[in-house]
């Protein structure tokens, strides 16, 4: 075959781009990610190429020139990790970093700075508390404090474009795998990086690789699992959306390590963005000869599907995962025979997390022991997190393993956001991490070291990386009920104690929601969550339970309150709140009075106002018009 | 409508689903991108062609149906030409996602049990996450994304539609 990759092409690939590089004088980049998107960005890049058309600025937008001359490079990136300040645009070398810019921004973006060289200050991300103002990503303590390894190509090159893969050292890691390395050697370089599996289950991927490895068969199959069902989490679509190469070479290295010749990406239906720029990805590596039926002229071939998911998200789990690939329903089955014995139509099977093998090339450019410095002793490297919530910096970090929560909370993103939208540390309440299947940080945990051992210990776990944080207005009970009814949904009904179970749990937390629990009501929950989490047989209703487990380890008093005083701390509860007018804070404005359809305000001009309790009807009306903040109890 | 049109609509409607068929070989491990596509063409799975396609793979009716019913993805019942899906994932939660459900049912005439208008303008879906927690709470329609979204400005983008629409008629 005479389209297969050889380092002389791959290495011209790369001389070319790194030489293209060095006629790009500055470099423009707009954030493409779906935060950024949804906010304009699109608007903001043709707005800046058709502004500078209008210029004498030499603004190239792809690296097709052929010729000498210095070059403004405009492109789209994939998600910046900022994506609360988005539209982002960044400037380099001049390591700027404008937020929230509309098309109108642009004009003064090209006249100021990209024309002039000064700044434009109003631009500029601004500390919420301080006011003060940051240039750039070198500075904006979002970025400084965190240690981006995985995520570093995000946002900085075009995800769209292999050649910028290649200029990054891409693919030469899976080049030097298939061509210079055993499958042995390549699985102890993956034991000793240390890397452990980031979907979750954190077991050694090394290990997991050479379990596949060893099995004797003819039929491999790798599949990356880009399911990502945590409610809450985004690090695998930015992955795709950012970097899709580094998952296709990824499962390259991983291929070779176990012996297969097929790979599939299972990923959420949710996600078009993501669907289709690892789909461009494949075909792009399969035209420039990389994927094929002669991989690097070793005459052994890899192929690469996509699989689009539909809307399960049981189908995470690898059982189920594989059932669905092969056309069925996806419901788990009993291990073993685990996958690396029989997985996918009853072949020896490896099954990885999009960010796990989106680490891989890097541990060979960079060698294993590199990533085992990073992070703990026994987490080694780095942790990508989705940070939402109640925090005034949202968006996608990564940190070394044994980051505090603090550090991620306070300094990373900005403290903790109030529900008057002001930024105050003590209003922390907790942080929900691991989605449906974790657990609850409270303050009492803010220095801890977060590894997968310590969060283990604290009924928690790593999971896939979502990081919810949450503020003192936030009704406890109703977090765990949220969970619960989201695994209740999602259970597949295989297991009688995990369906029927969770359905009860669920009641049982309607009880106290609504006002009709006793202490009794408590206790039951709690034994029916010990049954769940021992009868179930795949980790969706083995882990079902945490959530409420968890929130009762931390929370009983709130618990409590809602059971015995029929009282919601909160005030989130509907049931167990009456409408109170403060009369501290009205100001007597009759607006109330006159939205209420019951009739059930009275008061005069100018003097506080009150409820009559026995016509309210709870529903919020008044709480909505008042100006002043001066009703509460009702939503 | 005559016979003939009957028949010739729908030979044409089979005729899709053979061509999709086709493309997968008529490879029943490829079922759920099989209805992914049909699903596709038809905003929904309608029974007949469920059971063509079941003779076409040669499994029973059975499993067609249970893989059917077994994904959220797919709809049983036709669904409005805007599919409104409201984020109801943790980071939306807790940045109250519930109201602008409320919000939306109340300006469509919706419930939890009613989710499609009478027209088949709309159909109102509450999905666990879109991935774009950084803008909760967010609700998409079709394929846009609004971010940031109060009771009152997805009402607003509501309109928005109906306008456009009724300038369309
Ligand atoms: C209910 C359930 C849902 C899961 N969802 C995901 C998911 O969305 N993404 C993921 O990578 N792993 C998920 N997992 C974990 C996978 O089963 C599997 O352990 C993982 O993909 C292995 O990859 P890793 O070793 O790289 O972590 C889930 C597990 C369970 C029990
Ligand atoms: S989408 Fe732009 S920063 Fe996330």
């Amino acid at each position: 075959m005479n389209n297969t990759m050889n380092i002389d092409t791959l290495t011209q690939i790369a001389d070319k781009y790194k030489s293209q590089m060095t006629k790009i004088t500055r470099r423009v980049t707009i954030c493409g990610g779906t935060g950024c998107i949804a906010n304009g960005s699109q608007n903001v890049y043709d707005e800046l190429v058709k502004q500078l058309a209008l210029t004498n600025i030499d603004a190239v937008v792809d690296l097709k020139f052929e010729d000498n001359k210095d070059h403004t490079y405009v492109m789209h990136s994939g998600c910046q990790g900022f994506c609360q300040m988005g539209p982002l645009v960044t400037i380099e070398p001049d390591n700027i970093q404008y937020v929230k810019v509309k098309p109108a921004d642009v004009s003064e973006i090209v006249l100021k700075t990209l024309a002039g060289n000064s700044i434009v200050e109003r631009l500029l991300y601004h500390d919420p508390v301080t006011g003060q103002k940051f240039n750039g990503t070198k500075d904006i303590p979002f970025y400084a404090r965190q240690n981006r390894t995985v995520l570093k190509n995000i946002g900085h090159i075009d995800p769209a474009d292999i050649k910028a893969y290649i200029g990054q050292k891409g693919y030469f890691s899976a080049y030097n795998a298939w061509t210079n390395m055993t499958d042995e050697d390549i699985c102890n370089d993956m034991i000793t990086s240390g890397l452990r599996g980031r979907g979750g289950g954190g077991f050694p991927t090394g290990r997991k690789w050479n379990l596949t490895r060893i099995e004797k068969n003819e039929k491999k199959y790798i599949i990356c699992n880009a399911d990502e069902g945590d409610p809450g989490a985004f690090m695998d679509r930015s992955i795709l959306e950012g970097n899709p190469h580094s998952v296709v070479e990824g499962m390259m290295i991983a291929a070779r390590a176990i012996g297969a010749n097929e790979g599939y990406i299972y990923v959420r239906t949710e996600y078009p963005l993501a669907c289709k720029r690892i789909k461009q990805a494949i075909n792009d590596a399969k035209n420039i000869g990389i994927l094929g039926d002669d991989v690097f002229g070793t005459s052994n071939g890899f192929k690469i599907t996509v699989m689009e998911g539909a809307g399960a998200f049981v189908c995470g789990e690898e059982t189920a995962l594989i059932a669905s690939i092969e056309g069925k329903r996806g419901m788990p089955r009993p291990k073993p025979p685990f996958p690396a014995q029989a997985g996918l139509f009853g072949k020896p099977t490896c099954i990885n997390n999009v960010e796990t093998l989106s680490a891989v090339p890097l541990i060979f450019q960079n060698g294993p022991t590199w990533f085992k410095a990073i992070g703990t002793e026994k987490s080694a490297g780095t942790k990508t997190f989705a940070v939402t919530g109640n925090v005034a910096n949202t968006g996608l970090i990564e940190v070394p393993f044994g980051t505090t929560l603090r550090e991620i909370v306070e300094n990373i993103g900005g403290g903790v956001l109030t529900e008057d939208g002001k930024v105050d540390m003590d209003a922390f309440k907790a942080a929900q991490i691991g989605g449906p299947s974790g657990g609850c940080l409270t303050k009492e945990h803010l220095d801890m070291p977060l590894d997968y051992e310590t969060l283990t210990a604290m009924g928690a776990m790593v999971g896939s990386g979502g990081l919810v944080v949450m503020n003192d207005q936030t009704c406890i009970v109703q977090i765990a009920r949220f969970f619960m009814r989201f695994t209740q949904n999602e259970s597949c009904g295989k297991c009688t104690i995990c369906r029927e179970g969770t359905k009860q749990m669920l009641a049982l937390l309607d009880d106290i929601i609504e006002g009709n629990a006793t202490l009794q009501t408590i206790d039951l929950l709690e034994e029916l969550a010990h049954s769940v989490k021992i009868g179930s047989l795949c980790g969706l209703g083995k882990t079902a339970p945490n959530p409420v487990l968890a929130t009762l380890k931390y929370f009983r008093t709130e618990y409590d309150e809602h059971v015995i005083n029929k009282r919601c701390p909160t005030k989130r509860c509907k049931a167990l709140t009456s409408a109170e007018i403060l009369a501290d804070k009205c100001k007597g404005c009759r607006v109330c009075i006159k939205v209420c359809p019951e009739g059930a305000i009275t008061g005069e001009l100018k003097k506080p106002h009150t409820i009559n309790k026995a016509l309210c009807i709870k529903c919020g009306a008044c709480a909505q018009a008042c100006k002043f903040n001066a009703i509460t109890g009702v939503a | 409508m005559s016979e003939t049109t009957t028949t010739s609509l729908s030979m044409r409607k089979f005729q899709k689903v053979c061509d999709i068929l086709e493309n997968y070989e008529y490879n029943n491990s490829k079922l759920v991108p099989i209805l992914q596509e049909i699903q596709e063409e038809y905003r929904y799975l309608p029974e007949d062609i469920m059971t063509f396609v079941a003779s076409s793979l040669d499994v029973p009716p059975a499993k067609v149906f249970g893989v059917a019913t077994f994904y959220a993805h797919f709809a049983l019942q036709p669904k409005g030409k805007y599919v409104i899906k409201v984020c109801d994932g943790t980071a939306c939660h807790v940045r109250h996602s519930s109201a602008l459900l409320d919000a939306i049912q109340e300006k469509l005439g919706l419930s939890d049990r009613k989710t499609t208008t009478d027209d088949l303008l709309f159909t109102l879906e509450t999905v666990s996450c879109l991935g774009a927690c950084g803008l909760a709470p967010v609700v998409v329609i079709n394929d846009d994304v609004y971010g940031g979204q109060t009771p009152d400005s997805v009402v607003i983008a509501i309109e928005n539609i109906l306008t456009k629409e009724a300038h369309n008629e």
